[in-house]
């Protein structure tokens, strides 16, 4: 079948496989490799893109139901060759080690960042429940997300 | 994941018109469970009828004493919604807490409780407030609806449109989640309203969501946790799995159920 979509700010064609998730979509059609898949099952987030500015799991949807949507991947979060803030952060913060996680844990950052009022320590991990990472523990996480909260916010 | 054929329906009679077609089609809303099940091959449906992109089953609106919700709504739009929280917060906050964010942003109400997942939180939301399953066909109260582990009265290629919540007096709803999984391990949803005390149970029941009406009579003259004093089902009727015994989840329902109470008081 035929999909349409918007991916990082560029309009994309293909004819698909009726059961191919946008993931896979993402990663072995378009390259976009920066989309990670972390497990069989849902639970890792590692695969976290932005569907119409909202963060789902792209290995948990169809290319087909991604048909017509705005998406962004990992691969279109900076701006002007300039890292985005909260890349920035995780990098300032050591909020990775292996960076496996990362791609899924920034994507679900920006979401949390622009979509939370009053974001404090409590609301990043709680909201952080659809993000595995298997090296930090989280804590450097969480004090980038803050870190890059208070930047955007300015 | 094995072979089926894609359709996305722009309308109610389109989805119709589309389910006639093939007699092994399924619906799929946000899939946050079918996409799963699919990967896992614990499924194999020939053509999948997409209704998440119909904007009329996308709502949530105050009707006289109720609060009705769109199929296809997804939770974080409900969790969200201005007048939700202020009519039924015990709702909103059941539905900000299932599954994590970035299920909640596509996953709908419509999908979780066709699903009848025995640990998942809407049933329990449904029972306990009396709510009204509106199907394209016919209107189901929540009593008559879940009728067993991942059974509902659905009916072949009936399609649910919205679901009706009564605005209670006082609610609220309590869960203890599986460490691992997050579902439910046990979740007790009590309420008052205009048809009495109602308390239903998630998580635990052998044959699903449940309702505890010994718990309920207690509640009616005595709206306390101590009126719960004691009051357990029966382990018989609850599942018992390496997750947690029968006589575990019985007790963790007292528990949850007084809780539930607490917060109202």
């Amino acid at each position: 079948m035929k999909v349409s979509m918007r991916i990082n700010g560029e309009q994309v064609s293909a004819d698909i496989d009726e059961t191919q998730l946008l993931a896979h979509f993402l990663r072995d059609n378009l390259n976009l490799t920066g989309t990670h898949i972390g497990c069989d099952t849902s639970q890792c987030g590692a695969c976290v893109v932005h569907l119409n500015g909202r963060a789902v799991k792209s290995c948990t949807m169809l290319a087909a139901q991604a048909d017509g949507a705005d998406v962004t991947t990992i691969e279109g979060v900076q701006q002007n060759d300039e890292l985005h803030p909260v890349q920035k952060a995780f990098r300032q913060h050591h909020a990775l080690q292996c960076g496996f996680c990362t791609p899924g844990m920034i994507m679900a950052a920006i979401d949390i960042i622009e979509n939370t009022d009053d974001l404090d320590e409590h609301d990043v991990r709680e909201q952080l429940e659809g993000n595995i990472c298997r090296c930090t523990g989280y804590q450097n996480i969480i004090a980038a997300i803050l870190s890059a909260a208070k930047e955007m916010r300015g | 994941m094995y072979p089926f054929t894609y359709h996305k329906a722009s309308s109610i009679e389109q989805a119709q018109a589309l389910l006639d077609v093939s007699n092994d089609s399924k619906l799929l809303a946000g899939g946050q469970t079918l996409i799963p099940t699919l990967k896992q091959h614990l499924a194999s449906p020939g053509t999948l009828v997409d209704i998440g992109k119909i904007e009329s089953l996308r709502f949530i609106r105050v009707e006289k004493a109720n609060v009705v919700i769109g199929a296809a709504t997804p939770h974080a739009q409900v969790a969200n919604d201005k007048n939700l929280v202020q009519k039924i917060p015990a709702l909103a906050s059941l539905v900000g807490k299932i599954g994590d964010p970035h299920v909640r942003n596509v996953g709908t109400i419509g999908g979780s409780v066709a699903n009848n997942d025995p640990a998942a939180d809407y049933p329990a939301a449904c029972l306990a407030l009396g709510a009204t399953i509106r199907t394209d066909k016919r209107s189901i109260s929540a009593d008559d609806f879940f009728t067993g582990l991942f059974e509902t009265a659905l009916v072949e290629q009936e399609i649910i449109v919205e679901v009706a919540f009564p605005v209670p007096a006082l609610a609220a709803y309590e869960k203890f989640p599986n460490p691992a999984s997050r579902y439910a391990l046990v979740g007790v949803f009590v309420a008052q309203v205009e048809a009495g005390v109602r308390v239903a149970v998630t998580g635990a029941g052998a044959n699903g969501v449940f309702r505890m009406t010994e718990m309920e009579s207690a509640l009616v003259n005595d709206w306390s946790a101590d009126a719960l004093e004691g009051i357990l089902p029966s382990v018989d009727s609850l599942l018992s799995d390496l997750h947690g015994a029968a006589d575990y989840r019985a007790h963790l329902i007292n528990v949850m159920a007084k809780r539930a109470i607490a917060q109202t008081c």
